[in-house]
């Protein structure tokens, strides 16, 4: 019954993704077609139902409705509610209809706050909304129909894989979604901006919430998802290139050009077509990652379906919007008239070089992901991997960082780099001392860079307050200068990681004692466990840093029985200095058990640096919207007082 | 350069910016992925044309029955990797994936040492139905085949 609701909400979202496409386009010839008037609240529609068919198919998940056929693959009556409500979005299908729940919403929201671009370019954004939307809806409907019935109802469920039976599921797939599906947007301004020439830098305040918006998300999700891979995998790596994280790396990318790029548009009327371009370039990397993850050419813990028709039916839809989009962007380049003037020394000349290096790490990204199967179309099996990825992107990376200390100090239009020379000075001197006191210890040289450059940054990202009144600072500077501080303490923890991180792998008997570095780590047992969907050894340890109070672990191997697999859980303790990772493996003929420690100093400062670049994000949006809303507020009250006055 | 550029020439010079640095990004990307892709190899392949030591590559095969032994300091494993037709000893120090085991097939991440032993960093094992490493996909298909004209 509610997955028929749901069928039936998914459906009539569609045929209104239909309609708002077609009053869109009439509205491009006349604006006062019935039609066209509209779209805007058929936008509106259009993302509640399918918000419907997504609490619909949630549901289904918690009601664990075996005669739906993805719950039937999916879940399992024995699994805890938690999961089974994520496990909605836990398989191809049910992500699949979150990407366009996602979409349809982000298209809704537009359509019933956006007022401050004209009309016409507001309604040819809505019907480039509704032309994405339309080629996911009919993927969903015709080839990942979420809500197939299964004839006879089988008696349960095959389970939930269990690596992804995590809180992680919970938060890391929707954050995710809604940064690679916000960018959508993004596109969608540039498709209705190109259609009706209205690149202007009051587009550029109207776009940059959104792809703020995004970016956000983007960025809180990769941060969270390089977490989750780090303790739930049990490797002790938080980032490994892996085509799936490339998937979510290549939109933030571009997603951090685009929203420096539109900056510069917003405050100097410049970089107009660049802009545009980076738009549509920010979500098609969204949609090549859609192929890549969900096409099943990729085999990961990400890949849920290998289905080759899914994959030719992504490529097509691939194919037609970047196509599409960029046919009207070669259409209309010409009408995007020359931007303002700015010397190479200026904000806009850095924020020049910040776009140029991210696209350059872009393509270094890109083509490194795309070759493994450019060349197994040719015969050749060949795996890319960190000794690529590293250095080929540090040579983008780490200059670009250099500008992120110099870029926020200039002034816009021209500048001079003697007025700001001594403010660099104190950083400058710090980085450099970093480098030399390091440099004595055996550190790789990209690592070592890192650490010089992290210590610079540090400092340098924090000028832009020096001498300013901090009471009346508004909020965009203090976001800008707290995401640019994150960037400099991820980049430390990052380095430092690579650096310090020490590791071992021993053999030992219950009531052996293991050294590693600062930490001294008593094994004391190993029982069994048993947990809801699993049963599992849990080895319990005792750590004790130089000598401290000991802190107890309990890594464990687990062993799953729907479906039946076994995973190893870590077990992690945090110290302000950092972190010591604990895994326990099997135990070998002569009775002693494996156990792979490791200890990251400051690892942690990654992820605290992405959620400080998330978070300045979040206050410069604030500061934008509440600005914004300022404006609108004194626009209708002289509206008002005109209206008054006239009568 | 610290005047203004022409109005006609900036636009130029920006999209020329661009190119350069996407151009540039395309030749280290090509320069990079010769030297550092990582092939795959089958034992045969390995033993007929053997990468040279200390590159890294990927092995793939079946784990051999009655393979796998435990070194006294009992972390590190030696087993051999054989598509039936070549054996390819490996040593490998660290904690094998859940599903690693004799008769199964098996990815080792690594490289070959000069006494001829391929020094695994990292193993790839199947995971479950829905996760095997991209290669052995086709690999145990293949193997599947050839048992069977083996048995024939």
């Amino acid at each position: 019954m509610i997955a028929t609701l749901g069928l039936a909400a998914l459906w009539l979202a569609a045929a209104l993704a239909a309609l708002q496409l077609l009053g869109g386009f009439l509205a491009l010839r006349s604006p006062e077609n019935p039609l066209a008037m509209a779209v805007r609240p058929i936008a509106v529609v259009q993302g509640g139902l399918v918000a419907v068919a997504m609490i619909c198919l949630v549901v289904v998940f918690c009601q664990t409705d075996l005669s739906v056929l993805l719950v039937a693959m999916n879940s399992h009556s024995a699994k805890p509610l938690l999961y089974k409500f994520a496990g909605a979005w836990g398989n191809h299908e049910g992500s699949m209809l979150l990407w366009v729940t996602i979409m349809a919403m982000a298209g809704g929201f537009v359509a019933l706050v956006e007022r401050r671009l004209p009309e016409p370019t507001i309604l040819a954004t809505l019907a480039a909304q509704a032309f994405v939307s339309l080629g996911f809806y009919a993927f969903l409907l015709f080839a990942s129909n979420p809500f197939t019935r299964l004839d006879p109802v089988p008696v349960e469920g095959q389970g939930l894989n269990p690596l992804l039976q995590d809180p992680g599921l919970a938060f890391h797939p929707p954050t995710l979604y809604i940064g690679y599906v916000g960018l959508s947007i993004a596109f969608s301004f540039a498709v209705g901006a190109l259609l009706t020439r209205a690149v202007s830098p009051t587009f550029a305040r109207a776009m940059r919430p959104w792809v703020l918006g995004a970016w956000i998300f983007l960025t809180l999700g990769i941060t969270f998802g390089s977490y989750w891979a780090y303790y739930e995998l049990g490797w002790g790596g938080w980032w490994f290139w892996d085509p799936v994280e490339n998937a979510s790396l290549m939109p933030w990318l571009a997603a951090t050009a685009l929203l420096h790029s539109v900056s510069v548009l917003a405050a100097r009327n410049a970089l107009r077509a660049w802009t545009v371009m980076l738009g549509v370039v920010a979500f098609s990397m969204s949609m090549v990652g859609t192929f890549l993850v969900r096409s099943g050419i990729l085999i990961s813990v990400h890949a849920f379906a290998v289905d080759p028709t899914r994959g030719q039916f992504i490529l097509a839809l691939l194919a037609i919007n970047i196509g599409a989009a960029l046919t009207i962007f070669a259409l209309r380049a010409a009408t995007v008239t020359e931007g303002e003037r700015f010397a190479l020394t200026s904000r806009e000349g850095a924020l020049v070089f910040n776009n140029v290096m991210l696209t350059g790490a872009l393509g270094i990204v890109l083509i490194g992901t795309l070759y493994p199967l450019v060349a197994e179309t040719m015969g050749a099996q060949v795996s890319v991997g960190p000794p690529y990825f590293n250095p080929a992107t540090a040579i983008f990376v780490l200059p670009m960082l250099v500008v992120l200390a110099i870029g926020p100090l200039l002034r816009w239009r021209r500048d001079s780099m003697g007025r700001i020379g001594k403010l660099l000075l104190a950083p400058l001197a710090l980085g450099v001392v970093a480098l030399g006191l390091f440099a004595l210890q055996p550190i790789h040289l990209l690592p070592l860079l890192g650490l010089g450059l992290a210590a610079a940054l540090v400092v340098a990202t924090l000028i832009p307050l020096w001498g300013r009144n901090l009471r009346t600072l508004k909020l965009p500077t203090w976001g800008m200068v707290m995401a640019h501080f994150g960037v400099a303490l991820a980049l430390a923890g990052m380095a430092s990681d690579s650096a310090f991180t020490s590791e071992k792998l021993v053999a030992a008997n219950v009531g052996d004692k293991v050294e590693l570095g600062p930490w001294s780590i008593t094994f004391d047992r190993v029982e069994p466990v048993p947990g809801p969907n699993w049963t599992a050894l849990e080895a319990t340890l005792h750590a004790s840093y130089a000598g401290g109070e000991p802190i107890e672990l309990k890594p464990q191997a687990r062993a799953f029985w729907s479906p039946p697999q076994p995973t190893t859980e870590s077990a992690l303790a945090t110290r302000w200095n950092g972190q010591l990772y604990t895994v326990l493996g099997e135990q070998a003929e002569d009775g002693r058990w494996q156990l792979r420690l490791w200890w990251k100093p400051f690892v942690t400062l990654i992820w605290l640096g992405g959620m400080l670049v998330a978070l300045g994000g979040f206050l410069a949006l604030l500061g934008r919207v509440a600005s914004d809303l300022r404006r609108l507020v004194a626009i209708d009250k002289i509206a008002y007082r005109r209206t008054r006055q006239g009568r | 350069m610290n005047s203004p550029i022409k109005a006609k020439h900036q636009r130029l010079v920006l999209v020329l910016v661009a190119l350069a640095a996407l151009i540039g990004a395309g030749l280290l990307a090509a320069w990079a992925l010769r030297s550092q892709a990582s092939y795959f190899y089958l034992p045969a392949e390995m033993a007929a044309n053997p990468p040279e030591v200390g590159r890294a590559v990927r092995l793939g095969g079946m784990v051999e029955a009655g393979s796998i032994k435990r070194d006294t300091d009992g972390v590190t494993i030696r087993f051999v990797i054989t598509d039936g037709k070549a054996r390819v000893p490996v040593r490998f120090k660290g904690i094998v994936p859940d599903l690693f085991k004799e008769n199964s097939g098996a990815v080792a991440e690594g490289k070959r040492g000069a006494d001829g032993v391929f020094v695994a960093d990292n193993l790839l094992a199947k995971h479950d139905e829905k996760y095997v490493p991209r290669e052995m996909k086709d690999m145990t298909a293949g193997q599947a085949r050839q048992t069977v004209e083996e048995t024939k």
